[in-house]
């Protein structure tokens, strides 16, 4: 029976040492079972004080209006919509992993989908603080949402980019997170059945909402995973898509292109894996997971990040080849005076882009480079600034000066408490990922005991050696009669 | 409460398994369930479980949702509400299909996940029993029901045969969880031409 799950030994294994079930089951519960360490709380608090800063940067916000930031009448998107973008960019490389992947039979794909969903449904949070906070009368968010009302009723306008927005990340939300919990039960329920403490069994016992491990419920639960996967698949694509439309359907120079959905999906990948990269790097050393997050996962990641980077490279140069051969001439002025012009105001942000983005990651066409830790690390740290740049070109460049020289803006630059509402939602970002890898299994469990006798590096040197035995041999010792 | 009896065997390796519950459902047993800490392929149908119709579920969810977007978005902007956008046409298809496709995968979502835990009778704070806490862990749990006419000897002895580990009798109060196994018990029951 065990032959059934052959894999070839050209593929490197995903699950390095000497591993049995229960011995994955011990790895993986370790972090989450033991006190956290002097650095977790370190950590912890750290981003519980960022968290704080962002809080009283918001309510300064709510309080005083949204003239606390420096946004104007021209340059009414600076940071606020950038963070934004950039935030929903790096939520996208989860589901990715947890959807297409899963559909492409991806095995390395449950090393680092549990992390990164998590990653995913964080980044998502972080991104919607943006656009709600920008709306200034906070206390009215909700008239973005289509609910019967005593004005007429007045319904919001269905047509407009925005009001996609609204329902596409919450949608991406919503989603990710019921796919993420629900691929969560077998692993709580693992953890609630090893509990010995009180308050471990009660909490987990909730958290696990009564999962068993019944042939039917774990019938019922791949059938889930797998249409969710189908559902989530073009749900990723749709999401950024959308984001792109609330550029590419005005008609500022600089944002009316029509690349623009499939440029925001690979840029959003790119940070993406970007982010898990970085979290994954520490986590893996932190929480001694290195048997599971392998070299060999940050490998494959690292050949997307290049991947994606060049796609996100072609877009730039594409754009900027069509903006001079267009024969528009507003748009080739966008790109002309406000971004390739290193002595315009936001010049430097264009180059900081392109170094980042498009020349960076060219080192990992070299594999030394895409196994080496460090510079994973630090190559990760440059996308993601880069990233950020990215979206901060495409938003402050295009509008402070686009038509009537009469309307352009001076040097955009933002407040402190614009500053501080970026930094609060790294807070809430790392406040979140601390409590989840303490609290959570941060390696998917039961995904990886479903590998292990196919990718398990002591179950692969088990099969090289039957490999080799000659046929008869092998059919005498291994071959059964399926009539019996 | 009524109290069940049933012999439950480990199993610590699938490959074992597999034989012993072809051999068991052979035999004539009735296998009550087989707990395992992650999902096996294959071991639905040498259970003689149904497929299970999870799928068919969220695809009508889903239709549910597409017809709830365009349903409602071309009532408020073709009679409840028309509003002249740039004179364009009050039914502006185009427009509409993110929000459809957004609703579409929401409601299949949301749906899904809610019908898979009803049918699974799972929520927070659901008590179930699973014979072996090892069961989430390493082993893989079979449990036989026991009737009346059951000779627990002989059945711990076969599963014995078949390579089970620590096999015991073991009795359960049929609550309400045991219950609607009871209903799905059918599925189990091993036909007459598959009886050697």
């Amino acid at each position: 029976m065990a032959l059934l799950r052959y894999e070839s030994q050209v593929r490197p294994p995903l699950i390095e040492g000497d591993k049995n079930y229960h011995q994955v089951t011990v790895d993986i519960c370790r972090p989450v079972e033991a006190r956290p360490t002097r650095l977790w709380w370190i950590g912890f608090l750290f981003s519980v004080a960022l968290l704080c800063f962002g809080i009283v940067s918001v309510t300064m916000e709510v309080i005083y209006g949204v003239g606390q930031w420096n946004l104007n009448k021209t340059v009414g998107w600076g940071w606020d919509i950038t963070n934004f973008v950039w935030w929903i960019g790096i939520g996208h490389a989860g589901t990715l992993i947890s959807a297409i992947l899963l559909l492409f039979r991806q095995g390395w794909r449950t090393g680092v989908n549990r992390a990164a969903e998590a990653m995913t449904i964080f980044a998502v949070i972080c991104a919607g603080q943006f656009p709600i906070w920008h709306m200034g009368r906070v206390w009215m968010a909700f008239f973005v949402l289509p609910y019967p009302n005593t004005r007429g009723p007045v319904w919001p306008n269905f047509n407009s980019a925005l009001l996609w927005d609204v329902f596409a990340i919450s949608t991406y939300f919503t989603v990710s997170l019921l796919f993420w919990y629900s691929g969560l039960l077998p692993d709580l329920a693992t953890l609630r059945d090893r509990a010995k403490l009180k308050w471990r069994k009660l909490f987990y016992g909730v958290a696990a909402f009564g999962w068993t491990g019944s042939t039917k419920h774990w019938q019922r639960f791949e059938t889930l995973a797998l249409v969710l996967a189908a559902l989530s698949t073009p749900l990723v694509l749709s999401v950024h898509t959308i984001v792109s439309f609330d550029f590419a359907t005005s008609v500022v120079p600089g944002w009316h292109t029509t690349i623009f959905p499939p440029y925001f999906v690979a840029g959003a990948i790119f940070s993406g894996f970007a982010m898990v990269q970085t979290l994954l790097v520490v986590t893996r050393k932190v929480l001694s997971l290195e048997e599971y997050i392998t070299l060999e996962h940050i490998e494959v990641m690292n050949k997307i990040i290049i991947l994606t980077g060049s796609i996100v490279g072609i877009a730039y140069l594409t754009e900027l080849f069509i903006a001079w051969y267009g024969v528009n001439g507003y748009e080739w002025f966008a790109f002309r005076q406000n971004r390739v012009n290193l002595s315009s105001p936001y010049g430097w942000a264009y180059y900081i882009m392109m170094g980042c983005n498009v020349l960076s990651p060219q080192i990992f066409w070299f594999r030394k480079m895409r196994r080496n830790l460090m510079v994973t690390f630090f190559m990760s740290i440059l996308v993601n600034i880069g990233m950020w740049f990215e979206r901060f070109v495409i938003i402050v460049t295009s509008v402070h000066r686009d038509y009537l020289p009469s309307a352009w803006s001076i040097y955009y630059r933002p407040t402190i408490w614009e500053v501080g509402f970026y930094m609060g939602t790294f807070g809430l970002f790392f406040t979140c990922y601390f409590l989840f890898a303490k609290f959570f299994p941060v390696v998917a469990l039961a995904e990886i005991k479903h590998i292990l006798k196919r990718s398990g590096e002591n179950y692969k040197k088990k099969m090289d050696e039957v490999e080799h035995e000659p046929v008869e041999e092998f059919v005498a010792e291994h071959g059964h009669d399926h009539g019996a | 409460m009524a109290v069940k009896k049933f012999v439950v065997g480990c199993f610590d390796d699938e490959a074992v398994l597999f034989p012993a519950v072809k051999k068991t459902r052979r035999a004539g047993y009735k296998i009550h369930d087989v707990f395992t800490p992650f999902p096996i392929h294959g071991l639905d149908k040498a259970l003689g479980l149904k497929d299970t119709s999870l799928d068919t579920a969220g695809f009508f969810y889903a239709i549910t949702g597409t017809a709830t977007a365009l349903g409602f978005i071309s009532w408020v902007f073709t009679s409840d509400w028309p509003l002249n956008i740039g004179g364009k046409p009050h039914f502006s298809l185009p427009a509409w299909i993110p929000i459809t496709f957004e609703l579409t995968v929401l409601f299949s979502a949301i749906g899904m996940v809610l019908t898979f835990c009803y049918l699974c009778q799972m929520a927070p704070f659901v008590k179930k029993d699973h014979f072996n806490l090892r069961s989430t862990d390493d082993l893989f749990v079979m449990a036989l029901e026991c009737t009346d006419k059951t000779n627990e000897a002989e059945t711990i002895a076969f599963l014995e045969s078949l390579g089970a580990k620590d096999v015991k009798v073991d009795r359960k109060e049929t609550r309400w969880w045991l219950g609607r196994y009871d209903r799905e018990s059918k599925v189990f029951e091993v036909k007459e031409e598959a009886t050697a």
